[in-house]
């Protein structure tokens, strides 16, 4: 520890520490543009001087470590010239385009200048003008406005692992870019926009729609993948203007993966705002009171075997729990909620969670992957992968598709289940490193369990984990990474088959006299029978609402007060930022409607009463914004049944920018899956 | 401004004088440290091209295959590349005309020199490629002959105590296909006095004994 003394404060500091931090320890605001404290150092921007005794001249804070005895001064006139002299240089070349730019506002170099420049500027001579450069149709630039500070190219290099934008020229010439004018290969590309200081990369969508001060700002939850990404929804008025993330270190740190930030404007297109009954073959709109009794027509009497329901990947563990009573209350135990059939043990918890938990990586030595491509199904999370890795604490190895590009080198063991039995086996020279590894975690993808042989691989899975000791009573190295946000809610909310009830398969099948669907849409609705009664309750008329008899117009995730599980077990509430447009409902008040309908008596009518009734279910749900974390209590295994296959492990989400409801709605996710999917990345411009 | 008759190629692969030339480059440095080899990698490509095309310049496809001979992503080469003027970005002519501008140079001259470049080479000024694509002119800061100011370094070639007449001479050999001999223009050897030594005349080694 090293003693200083910043403005006659007294305070220790880690060794190694740098000047800039020991002064917010101390409480003292020291402005910058380069640093950033995910990022390496750049020291480039000079705004973070400040005086140290003895020192000849303001050094530059972010880049100098302390030293014990040091004493800091961050307000000296000398500080406070050199600041209003940096900020004058940055400002010489800066078009001061304030009134037209969308940064305006909540900008850093704004800010920053009326709290540490001059009065004004005495530079009459022209000013450099840069190209705008081409990164995506996410990111949009207007590179006069660039200040040089760098970070954009750490944060592509570093934490995005896309070495892909870089400073090319030097001197006045120095302009930030990619050189060939491409789409920036990667799924966390709208995080440059947080983090440039300022207007030089911003929001397309975002472009010219409004400022922050008429936004209103609505703490939430992402569901568009499992991470368990904090949000903020912002809004305007009636509709969602755009989507930040919100720091929580335990799961997206400050990040956020492009889909859940830029996929909002699908809330606007193809809702359904409401109901729907269908007559003599078609669709027409109706009103709630019809919609009902047309269900309580045809679901009146209906044994209750005959009944079935099945939910999606984005729904609220609430009304999963709602729906599940309505089920058992019409003495059915046709419930289930994975639409891909993944082979989850719900028996225990642990058998379907990210056990290790977020966190765990930073701590995780060695990790092998089995069906999963993390760096879509997972963007975040795959960062925090990649930024262990890059610590060089942590090797990796993968079981799937060859060439799979992960951002960070992952030793490729096999295409298929046959390399977790050359793991265990020894046979593969990769059991070593786990053999040695002291914190081992395995990751097996959702769609690895979503095929025949799903249960074996699970058990393999767990196996694995299990024989290279990452299921001890202080670690649980087993990890399943699931997709989508409501899915683990699901689970947690009991929406499985209950006691000899069907699956989603079996429910397909036909036998069934009415289906509920609940925002499922990743189904095979062609496998419905004809003359099953079918109703879809959702936000979106997508394939689910398309074979409806009966349509109820739901809330989406930025409409309702709702619970969601991570992949990593943890509960977090999203929050209404709007109202669900024209008469949709929130999901929870349609199904005790339902049941009011169908003379279930549901024992909640306030979603404090139905809350209580899910913590009663699964205590799980009353430990909000945490989760259980710790190692494995028991480490046998889920049940095995039959024998793992050959056939190699296929990825999911084929269109990461399309693989939900919300998305494929979206007119900018659709823009973005055809340049990205474009197997000639186009080189033009706009 | 670049010449028509050389575009960006679509590919770029090192010919057998230049693999001989990388080999002794990367022997230079670690196996895990090779990065260090891009800015030899790159004249090694600039040479190349001067060779095949008769412009000496580094195309995007030859960055590429610096990249990938050392390890790195392209961006981190495509920068070093900017960085130094020394590597041609863009098409130049057959001779890289490089006028020394800088202050010793310019005192003793160099505007001439720039003057006799613009006349006999057909260009427009700095940064110009001529029509025939001889000839490209780029101003560069001091290169460290100033003794022999004023210099017009011609690719590799420095041409030394320079003023009008024999740069127009120079560049009219030049375009007859001669390389007329480096140094300077009025007989001086290397930077001694013109007409020989003046100065310490006693000492053995000037006599040239
Ligand atoms: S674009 Fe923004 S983040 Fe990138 S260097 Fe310029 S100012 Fe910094
Ligand atoms: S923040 Fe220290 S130099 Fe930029
Ligand atoms: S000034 Fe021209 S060589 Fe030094």
């Amino acid at each position: 520890m090293a003693k200083v003394t910043i403005d006659g404060i007294e305070i220790e500091v880690p060794n190694g520490a740098t000047v800039l931090q020991a002064c917010e320890a101390a409480a003292k605001e020291i402005p910058r543009f380069c640093y950033h404290e995910r990022l390496s150092v750049a020291g480039n921007c000079r705004m973070c001087l400040v005086e140290v005794e003895k020192a000849p001249k303001p050094v530059a804070s972010c880049a100098y470590p302390v030293a014990d005895g040091m004493k800091v001064f961050t307000d000296s006139p000398m500080v406070r010239n050199a600041r209003r002299n940096v900020m004058e240089f940055l400002l010489i070349n800066h078009p001061l385009d304030c009134p037209i730019c969308d940064q305006g506002g909540e900008c850093d170099l704004q800010d920053q200048a009326t709290a540490y420049g001059g009065q004004g500027g005495r530079y009459m001579e022209e000013k450099r003008a840069v190209k705008d450069k081409y990164l995506g149709p996410l990111v949009k630039t207007i590179m006069n406005r660039c200040i040089q500070c760098t970070r954009c190219v750490r944060f592509a290099t570093e934490v995005a692992g896309v070495p892909e934008l870089g400073a090319t020229g030097r001197g006045e010439d120095l302009q930030i870019g990619t050189y060939v004018e491409k789409a920036l290969t990667t799924e966390l590309s709208g995080n440059l926009i947080d983090i440039c200081p300022v207007g030089a990369l911003t929001s397309r969508p975002y472009a010219y729609v409004a400022r922050p001060w008429e936004l209103r700002k609505t703490d939430s939850v992402d569901v568009l993948d499992a991470t368990g990404t904090n949000i903020r929804v912002d809004t305007r008025g009636p509709e969602v203007v755009r989507i930040l993330p919100r720091t929580n270190e335990d799961v997206n740190e400050e990040w956020m993966a492009d889909r859940g930030r830029f996929a909002f404007d699908g809330l606007k297109r193809r809702r359904l705002d409401r109901p729907w009954v269908r007559r003599d073959g078609k669709l027409r709109q109706s009103s709630w009171e019809e919609a009902f009794s047309v269900i309580s027509e045809k679901m009146h009497g209906l044994k209750g075997d005959q009944v079935g329901a099945i939910a999606g990947d984005l729904v609220d563990a609430e009304s999963a729990f709602a729906l599940r009573a309505l089920m058992r209350g019409l003495g059915s135990a046709n419930t289930d909620c994975r639409q891909d059939g993944a082979a989850i043990d719900t028996s225990r918890r642990d058998f379907y969670l990210f056990n290790s938990g977020i966190t765990g990586i930073d701590e995780a030595d060695a990790l092998v992957i089995i069906g999963s491509n993390p760096r879509r199904e997972a963007p975040v999370l795959n960062a925090r992968i990649r930024k262990r890795w890059a610590s060089g604490s942590m090797k990796v190895a993968q079981i799937g598709p060859q060439g799979l590009d992960l951002t960070y080198n992952a030793e490729h063991l096999g295409e298929g289940p046959l390399a977790i039995a050359g793991l265990m086996d020894g046979s593969l020279g990769f059991a070593e490193t786990l053999k040695a590894a002291k914190k081992p975690m395995v990751i097996v993808g959702r769609a690895a369990l979503a095929r025949p042989d799903g249960a074996a691989i699970l058990a393999a899975a767990w196996d694995l984990a299990k024989a290279f000791g990452a299921l001890t009573p202080e670690w649980h190295g087993f990890n399943v990474l699931h997709l989508f946000g409501g899915q683990v809610g699901a689970l947690d909310a009991g929406f499985v088959p209950g006691e000899g009830g069907r699956d989603v398969a079996g429910m397909l099948q036909g036998g069934l006299q009415a289906l509920w669907l609940l925002g499922a849409d990743d189904i095979d609705t062609a496998l419905i029978p004809s003359d099953t009664f079918v109703v879809y309750q959702g936000h979106h008329g997508d394939r689910g609402a398309a074979r409806a008899d009966v349509i109820l117009p739901g809330a989406a995730y930025t409409e309702k007060d709702a619970t969601y599980v991570s992949t990593e077990g943890r509960v977090q509430r999203g929050r209404l930022a709007l109202f669900p447009p024209g008469e949709a409902k929130e999901d929870w008040r349609i199904i005790r409607a339902a049941g009011a309908a169908l003379d279930v008596a549901l024992e909640f009518d306030t979603l404090d009463a139905l809350r209580e009734r899910m913590v009663a279910f699964n205590p799980i749900f009353g430990v909000v914004d945490g989760r259980v974390a710790g190692g494995c209590a028991d480490s046998s295994g889920p049940r095995a049944s039959g024998a793992m296959g050959e056939a190699a492990f296929t990825l999911p989400l084929a269109d990461y920018w399309l693989a939900d409801t919300v998305s494929r709605a979206s007119e900018t996710m659709a823009q973005c899956s055809r340049i990205y999917n474009d197997p000639a990345p186009r080189l033009a411009a706009e | 401004m670049s010449a028509p008759q050389h575009q960006e190629p679509v590919s770029f692969a090192f010919d057998e004088q230049s693999e001989a030339q990388i080999a002794t480059i990367l022997k230079r440095y670690p196996e895990n440290k090779k990065a260090s080899g891009v800015i030899p990698l790159l004249y090694v490509v600039q040479k190349q091209m001067g060779r095949q095309t008769g412009s000496a310049w580094v195309p995007r496809v030859a960055m590429d295959q610096v990249a990938l001979r050392l390890g790195m992503a392209p961006i981190r080469v495509y920068e070093v590349a900017t960085f130094y003027f020394m590597f041609n970005t863009k098409p130049i002519g057959r001779y890289h005309l490089q006028v020394c501008g800088t202050t010793p140079c310019w005192l003793r001259g160099s505007d001439e020199v720039a003057r006799a470049c613009r006349d006999a080479g057909h260009l427009k000024g700095y940064g110009d490629t001529s029509d025939d694509g001889l000839f490209t002119m780029t101003e560069v800061e001091c290169l460290g002959g100033c003794v022999n100011a004023p210099i017009l370094q011609v690719d590799d070639d420095y041409y030394e105590d320079l003023d009008y007449d024999s740069t127009v001479q120079l560049i009219e050999a030049l375009k007859r296909g001669d390389r007329p001999k480096p140094g300077s223009a009025r007989g001086r050897l290397c930077s001694a006095p013109e007409g020989g030594p003046e100065t310490l005349l006693d000492i053995p080694l000037a006599e040239g004994k």
